[in-house]
């Protein structure tokens, strides 16, 4: 089975992928099916349903009719096979990790990583008797150095969060591939509009939908979503792919749904027994976010390098970190992976250090001081203190949030005013 | 050399087949109901289709409540579509005995390819499907697969009428 062709433009895509009138209504915009059951028409549908021979909905933990619109349309973006959504970015990573790990094995992740995502993988995950190794995979000699046959997988970021470290994703495919393992990208800051990491030899990938795909700040969720090109039987490494799964009375997924036996492992099994369903709601706002993707992103890299430029020239800044920069070391990846633009979100540092960090976050007027990115809005955000504190200072500063580390998301506001805001702030320092 | 992934249909031939076919005749469809095959023709019963299962193993029990023959020569009926399940160099050796049941349509299941079987049923004016299955493909037309997630290809501005499960 291949992947069937998608004839139609990515900005077409954004808008139609996955929806159609509702079959009962003639409704154009997708329903929100706010409901947690579904009729079944007999014993016997309702046993092929549980069974999984028919296609159907059973109970909104396992499938809702919002939610599958805005999982299809996430698989045809990506150029994937299938998806599973789920309810924030942290629970997609424990989705997509849950199929190939058992206790003992390990995780071979770059150290490039969102905060969130190291404390998860280095706390949260021991307790299931899942390892992890942190590298530094800008260097991919570190990648080859450390793997080894406890590794069931190499996670990286497409673009990291928050300094926007820019990895050789198409060599670290290859090297994934010849251990016969998948790479997982987190593709959450550069969204499917800027990078298509399956185009790049990834098997699975993971966004938080918090962020871009929903772009407006208003809602969690997040999504698994399958190459479908990775071959579970090679190997003896994914025994919840190949060998009978107990709890559906001996069903191999990898042999029953083939190319998209993984993503049916995940619902049938992970989510319907972890339970971090997304909800229907939550999935409208991510459809009607996904509509404007193209557009947002084009103004968002658009505005943050006219900012990312003004930073760079100001005298009381000592760096920025942007590859959208012709000076920065990431620059030429940059070309090659993301060529229309490498997302709003980086980091910068001022000459005098952590508290002028601080002042310039209590001076400005239209950035808004959370711990998000990828609003409509302008952000901004002393990781140190906050999205990477759980880390130890070590830790920090090879995430690349160090204390003097200023984080910015830019919005689609016009840059003019984002510009005067800093400006306006800096004067204070 | 063609590789299985360049072996592609266009949608409207692939829905013409299933529109215009009434009875399925399934070689090698398992009586186990964990095997893939046994999905299969769970699915396309609930779909309405009349499934003539082939399994010499099998022969006189029935799969499914439907009469299991042992070989497709044994079949009266008209068969309007045979679904093979069996590895693609097996496909030779009961090809014979397809062609001269004269369906509309060969339908090799996902991962069998047999270009030698796709040959004769072009010569003998033959529908010929290869690398698929008819369930994922009903179900990817009639926009049932895209409910579990599934990336289909296909898009629509009109409503779609799914065919109803029939008990």
């Amino acid at each position: 089975m291949s992947i069937p062709k998608n004839n139609y433009k990515f900005e077409t895509r954004t808008i139609h992928a996955g929806s159609a009138p509702d079959p009962s209504t003639g409704a154009r915009n997708t329903p929100i099916y706010q409901t947690t059951a579904y009729t079944f028409d007999s014993t016997d549908h309702a046993a092929s349903l549980f069974n999984l021979q028919n296609f159907g909905f059973i109970y909104s933990r396992l499938g809702n009719p919002t939610v599958s619109v805005l999982e299809e349309r996430m698989a045809n973006l990506e150029n994937g096979r299938a998806a599973v959504a789920c309810s924030t970015g942290h629970a997609a990573q424990l989705l997509a990790l849950h199929p190939l790990m058992e206790p003992g094995d390990k995780i071979l992740a770059s150290r490039n990583l969102y905060g969130g995502s190291i404390t998860q993988f280095s706390h949260a995950f021991k307790k299931f008797g899942w390892g992890v190794d942190f590298v530094d995979a800008t260097n991919i000699k570190n990648i080859k150095k450390v793997l080894n046959n406890s590794h069931k997988c190499i996670f990286i970021e497409s673009l990291s969060n928050p300094n926007g470290v820019i990895l050789d994703i198409e060599k670290i495919a290859l090297i994934a591939n010849n251990a016969k393992i998948p790479l997982i990208v987190d593709n959450t800051m550069a969204s499917p509009y800027l990078v298509k990491p399956f185009e790049w030899g990834a098997d699975i990938i993971t966004h938080s939908l918090t962020k871009f795909v929903g772009g407006h700040g208003n809602s969690m969720g997040g999504v698994v979503i399958e190459s479908g090109k990775f071959d579970w039987f090679q190997s003896d490494k994914y025994p919840s792919m190949t060998k009978p799964t107990e709890s559906y009375h001996g069903l191999v997924f990898a042999e029953t749904f083939g190319d998209f036996g993984y993503s049916m492992k995940i619902r049938a099994d992970s989510l319907r027994d972890l339970g971090s369903t997304l909800s229907p709601t939550n999935a409208f706002y991510f459809i009607n976010g996904l509509e404007t993707l193209h557009l947002r992103m084009e103004r968002h890299c658009k505005n943050a390098l006219k900012v990312a430029k003004f930073l760079e020239a100001h005298k009381k800044v000592s760096w920025v970190s942007y590859a959208g920069l012709t000076k920065n070391k990431y620059y030429n990846l940059a070309k090659k992976y993301m060529p229309k633009g490498v997302g709003p979100v980086f980091t910068f540092g001022l000459k005098d250090g952590n508290e002028a960090g601080k002042k310039i976050i209590s001076k400005v007027k239209l950035f808004s001081h959370v711990a998000n990115v990828g609003d409509t809005r302008s952000l901004i955000l002393h990781p140190a203190s906050t999205t990477h504190n759980q880390l130890s200072n070590e830790q920090k500063i090879s995430a690349g949030a160090g204390p003097e580390v200023i984080r910015l998301s830019i919005g689609i506001e016009h840059h003019d005013d984002l510009i005067q805001d800093l400006r306006n702030a800096l004067t204070h320092i | 050399m063609l590789k299985n992934e360049d072996i592609v249909y266009e949608d409207y031939y692939i829905r013409s087949i299933l529109d215009n076919t009434k009875t399925i005749a399934m070689i090698g469809l398992s009586s186990s109901w964990q095997r893939p095959s046994y999905f299969v023709a769970k699915y396309l019963l609930d779909r309405g289709y009349k499934v003539f299962p082939v399994n010499p193993r099998e022969a006189g029990k029935t799969i499914l409540n439907q009469k299991v023959y042992s070989s497709i020569s044994e079949i009266n009926e008209s068969i309007d579509m045979i679904d093979i399940f069996r590895k693609s160099s097996d496909v030779d050796l009961i090809i014979d005995d397809v062609i001269k049941a004269k369906p509309s349509t060969i339908w090799l299941q996902i991962g069998v390819v047999n270009f030698n079987a796709a040959k004769l049923a072009k010569r003998n004016n033959i529908n010929i499907v290869m690398n698929k299955c008819p369930k994922i493909e009903y179900g990817r037309l009639s926009g049932e697969l895209s409910w579990a997630g599934i990336n289909s290809g296909v898009f629509h501005n009109k409503r779609r009428i799914i065919r109803p499960i029939i008990n």
